[in-house]
């Protein structure tokens, strides 16, 4: 009965040592989940941002198929690392899209700089008066540019596959 | 001119499942011509049985899971399991014994976990120790193999439970285990009647062809040989270093290898791909692992034949084997 | 204790697989000129050429149509003289499928060519002259992945042995050995001369000993100590640079370095005739030995056709197509690409044109007889690749060394359960390259994504600080004017 007790109280004795040695700072599972984002900051899921989602997701409050760009590989990826089980993609909150770029239309464009601030990523170039073009490489296809241009010159072009960046996994 | 595109390789060798599991039935037969030599017909209706049982039996799991059936069926691997339980089990036990472990050899230790390629288990063995542990009392009498069985002698026996006087006798390993518990010495159990040079009278003999037909398929490159070398040690290495400190109490390690399924283990049994170890040195821990679990089961064990329990036993670590001893690839 | 490389009397390299040959070595023969020569921009994964010409230009053999403008990049030349009728996309010679931008030159059955400019006594000329001139001339490397060899001659180590690769150990594949028998002086020569331009102290040709006549051929053609001429045993793939280099020398290269590191550089045989005519001759590179071959066509051949040339017209060559062509791979049959129309040119990489039936086996589940790690020549364990690969582990698929698999098809074509290995390792390495590339921007997004919030955040910032300092400036004035109004 003793031995239990002495057992039991070096056991709890090890545990708050641990507890207290092995702390971990903030909350790692929040920047795993972020890691798992495709970074578009697009807003599709209703957060703003992929980290504000992320959040979300950690603290229980969002489901993990809301993100559209993520598509099911991304949902799956989600699924295994909080052991939950994968589900097919809220329809609610968008479908996946094919690879784009967004594009604007140099003839149409007036220089208004409405589209510059949206856009998440500052991939957009250009000042007042001035023509406005979009760095293709940088953009993420996340479309927050399309709505607040007043002569709608923004279209969203898609990614076509060349002999450069075909890969195995597209072969039929 | 339009062609459809296919990804490279686009040649083929002629090595195939099939291929592989008809060399290995056609390396049975110096085993089965001789069992049939010494013991008659009873042999043949076992395996004819177990064939039959093993084809309807993967049959009606392959249509269950809507896989096509001939093309799987042709593979013959079902075939190779029955008549390796077929030639395991005592040639008189009643022919429900044999359905009943191809039943369960094919049915749960292979079709449940997804069929040919996904079996951690040796159905063969795995139908075996199932047979062992059911009906302990037909898997425990062994036909006598100075006595050939009729055909319809042999009928009688396995369908119509006719006992004929003397047909079943001990085993050498039988014997040993018994005559050992009670007190006596090697020596003085060797010389009884039911031993032939080394092991039982005549059915030696099949060790031999057992033999015979691993060293074609080795020749023929259809098994390597590491898994055999290994599980011949496994057996050879610590019988002899037993045998060294006391010959009264222990066998010789040569009896060792001539006696039970020895060989038939290191040949036909322990090679099957699906349920051994991958890597080359995996195979040979694997291999010597079945051997040394023989001898420790044939000396200390509770059963005078181990190799069905020492193989399922290595396959379970054969899945650890082989992720311990993966081989690094020079890439530094 | 488990090598036994004792027993072993030749140094070799690990795997590999004897393949039944199936090589007609038949005499070289010109195709018919073709009317339209069709020569794709896309010259490798990031590499395109830029034309230098426009439609309508009349143009003379051996110009060059487009320019490259890195070392890495080789230009176009114009394989017989003619007019530039357009430039539009085409379907190209690659594995996708897809169509790229092309020049079509349409043919005016002069075949005028470029005066040349030889350079007989190599020896008196510097050697990044002979390197230029090997670039300009459009040579790169015949053997198959058509590296330019003005780059691979040009190594950052010191070379001390220059193997010449004539192992040629694919099956089906003729070119180099009729190459061999009936050009070996000028072979010798180009070895030589690229022997020369690294200032290699041994130069070795690799001939596959199932070879007797072009052995022989060189033999008789080589002056006593010019290099040495050795003999290989014929086990697929003994042709793989780094398997080539084990096999000669023992020494074995890891996956992750250049044989130039060690100080080994290869060239295939056919590069050094190249070389022979570009440097000698003068004349840049503008055709190639291919061998048409295969139950596929009426006549095995090989041809001496030009760059650009279309397949259908090379097919015309041999008598035109049998009953039994169903499939037309460029290369050979393990490591070809299957073409979708016989209407795409040939290009400097290709080798051979294997026309033949389709034999596309049903796969079974792996056995796991362990038969193609045995023949792995990378010593990988496919059997485990494959588990993790089907089950889309990437995770493991790197663990394993997936990166080190050559695509050679040793496994597969072993396998007794016919398996598709190397399209699994395919897909699974373009997978993880994908997922590295969305990981890499993802990073990249997310990292202007914060710089983008906090410059939001600053621009807030001096707003507030300004606001305050106007209110500051507000306040004082109100209070220097009360302070006015009451004294």
């Amino acid at each position: 009965m003793l031995i239990l007790c002495l057992l039991f109280g070096f056991l709890g004795l090890l545990l708050g040592v641990a507890a207290k040695k092995f702390k971990v700072q903030g909350d790692p599972l929040v920047d795993q989940i972020d890691a798992l984002l495709p970074q578009t900051q697009c807003g599709q899921c209703n957060y703003i941002g992929c980290r504000p989602y992320a959040e979300a997701i950690a603290n229980n409050e969002a489901d993990i198929n809301q993100c559209p760009p993520n598509g099911e590989a991304g949902i799956i990826a989600l699924a295994n690392l909080l052991g939950k089980e994968a589900k097919p993609l809220n329809s609610e909150f968008g479908e996946q899209k094919a690879a784009a770029v967004a594009f604007i239309i140099e003839q149409d464009c007036i220089g208004c700089v409405k589209c510059i601030p949206p856009c998440p990523v500052d991939a957009i170039l250009g000042a007042s008066k001035q023509m406005h073009t979009v760095i293709s490489s940088e953009c993420t296809g996340c479309e927050l540019c399309i709505s607040p241009c007043p002569v709608d010159c923004i279209v969203m072009v898609p990614v076509e596959t060349t002999p450069e960046h075909w890969h195995w996994s597209q072969h039929v | 001119m339009l062609f459809p595109t296919q990804s490279s390789p686009f040649s083929a060798s002629n090595n195939s499942v099939q291929a592989i599991m008809q060399q290995v039935l056609f390396a049975l037969i110096p085993a089965i011509l001789t069992l049939f030599y010494f013991v008659g017909y009873s042999v043949l209706m076992q395996i004819s049985l177990a064939i039959i049982t093993a084809l309807i039996a993967e049959s009606l799991c392959l249509y269950l899971r809507k896989k096509p059936i001939l093309s799987t069926l042709a593979d013959f691997s079902a075939v190779l399991t029955a008549v390796l339980i077929a030639i395991a089990i005592p040639s008189i036990a009643p022919w429900w014994v044999v359905v009943n472990g191809t039943l369960f050899a094919i049915l749960i230790a292979k079709q449940v976990y997804g069929g040919l390629g996904y079996n951690p288990f040796n159905p063969a063995m795995a139908g075996y120790v199932f047979l062992l542990i059911s009906f302990p009392l037909p898997m425990t009498l062994w036909q006598d193999a100075s006595i050939f069985l009729s055909f319809s002698d042999a009928i009688n026996v396995l369908f119509e439970a006719v006992a004929i006087d003397g047909l079943s006798s001990a085993t050498v390993l039988d014997y040993t285990k018994m005559q050992l518990r009670s007190g006596e010495s090697i020596s003085t159990i060797q010389a009884s009647s039911i031993f032939g040079f080394i092991g039982d009278n005549n059915k030696e003999f099949v060790s031999l062809a057992y033999l015979i037909g691993g060293l074609f398929l080795y020749l023929k490159r259809t098994i390597r040989w590491h898994i055999p070398f290994a599980v011949l040690m496994g057996v050879f290495i610590p019988a002899s270093i037993a045998y060294a400190i006391d010959p009264n109490i222990y066998s010789s390690p040569w009896f060792h290898l001539v006696t039970g399924a020895t060989v038939c283990a290191a040949f036909f049994i322990a090679t099957d791909p699906v349920s051994a170890a991958a890597s080359i040195k995996g195979r040979l821990i694997y291999g010597f692992l079945i051997g040394f679990l023989i001898f420790c089961i044939r000396t200390w064990g509770g059963y005078p034949d181990a190799v069905a329990f020492a193989v399922l036993l290595a396959n379970i670590s054969a899945p650890s084997i082989d992720s311990y001893l993966r081989p690094k690839t020079k890439t530094q | 204790m488990f090598k036994f490389s004792w027993l072993t009397k030749k140094q070799s390299f690990p795997g590999g697989l004897k393949l039944a040959g199936h090589k007609q070595v038949t005499q070289i023969i010109e195709p018919a000129l073709p009317k339209e020569l069709i020569y794709p921009l896309f010259l490798a994964a990031d590499r395109y050429a830029k034309p230098c010409v426009n439609v309508g230009d009349t143009v003379l053999k051996g110009q060059i149509i487009a320019t490259a403008d890195s070392l890495l990049a080789t230009p176009i030349h114009a394989t017989s003289s003619g007019t530039i009728v357009a430039i539009e996309k085409r379907p190209i010679a690659h594995p996708s499928g897809l169509s790229d931008s092309c020049i079509i030159l349409q043919t005016d059955e002069l075949d005028e060519a470029l005066p040349t400019e030889p350079c007989i006594a190599y020896t008196e000329q510097n050697r990044d002259f002979l390197r230029h001139k090997i670039q300009q001339s459009g040579i790169v490397g015949l053997g198959g992945a058509a590296f330019p060899t003005a780059k691979k001659l040009q190594p950052s180590q010191a070379i001390h042995t220059l193997i010449i690769n004539a192992a040629e150990c694919e099956p089906y594949i003729s070119c180099d050995e009729i190459l061999m028998i009936e050009s070996a002086p000028e072979i010798i020569q180009g070895a030589l001369i690229i022997q020369y331009i690294l200032q290699a102290e041994h130069c070795i040709i690799a001939i596959e000993d199932s070879k007797p006549e072009a052995y022989s051929a060189l033999l008789s053609a080589t002056e006593s100590n010019q290099l040495q001429i050795k003999q290989v045993p014929s086990i697929y793939p003994t042709g793989g640079e780094k398997q080539l280099i084990q096999v000669i020398s023992g020494v074995q290269i890891p996956v992750k370095n250049l044989p130039s590191e060690y100080g080994y550089i290869c060239q295939n045989v056919a590069t050094a005739y190249a070389v022979y005519q570009a440097i000698n001759l003068g004349l840049p590179l503008t055709e190639r030995i291919i061998t048409l071959t295969g139950d596929g066509i009426k006549q095995n051949q090989n041809l001496r056709a030009r760059i650009g040339t279309p397949v259908k017209d090379l097919v015309a060559a041999c008598q035109g197509y049998t009953p039994q062509a169903e499939q037309l791979i460029m290369g050979g049959p393990m490591m070809g690409i299957a073409l979708a129309s016989d209407d795409i040119a040939v290009i400097k990489a290709s080798n051979c044109l294997l026309i033949n039936q389709v034999n596309k086996p049903i796969s079974q589940a792996c056995i796991r007889c362990g038969d193609c790690a045995d023949v792995c020549p990378s010593e990988l364990l496919p059997q485990q690749l494959y588990w993790y690969s089907h089950t889309q582990q990437w995770d493991n698929c790197s663990d394993y060394q997936l990166a080190d698999c050559i695509e050679c098809g040793c496994c597969d074509v072993i396998c007794p359960s016919k398996i598709p290995l190397v399209q699994a390792f395919r897909v699974a390495k373009a997978e993880i390259q994908q997922q590295q590339k969305q990981s890499a921007s993802a990073a990249l997004a997310k990292k202007r994504f914060d710089n983008h919030q906090q410059r939001l955040q600053r621009i807030e910032q001096e707003k507030l600080v300004k606001q305050d300092k106007r209110k500051a400036a507000i306040e004082k004035m109100k209070a220097a004017a009360a302070k006015r109004k009451l004294s």
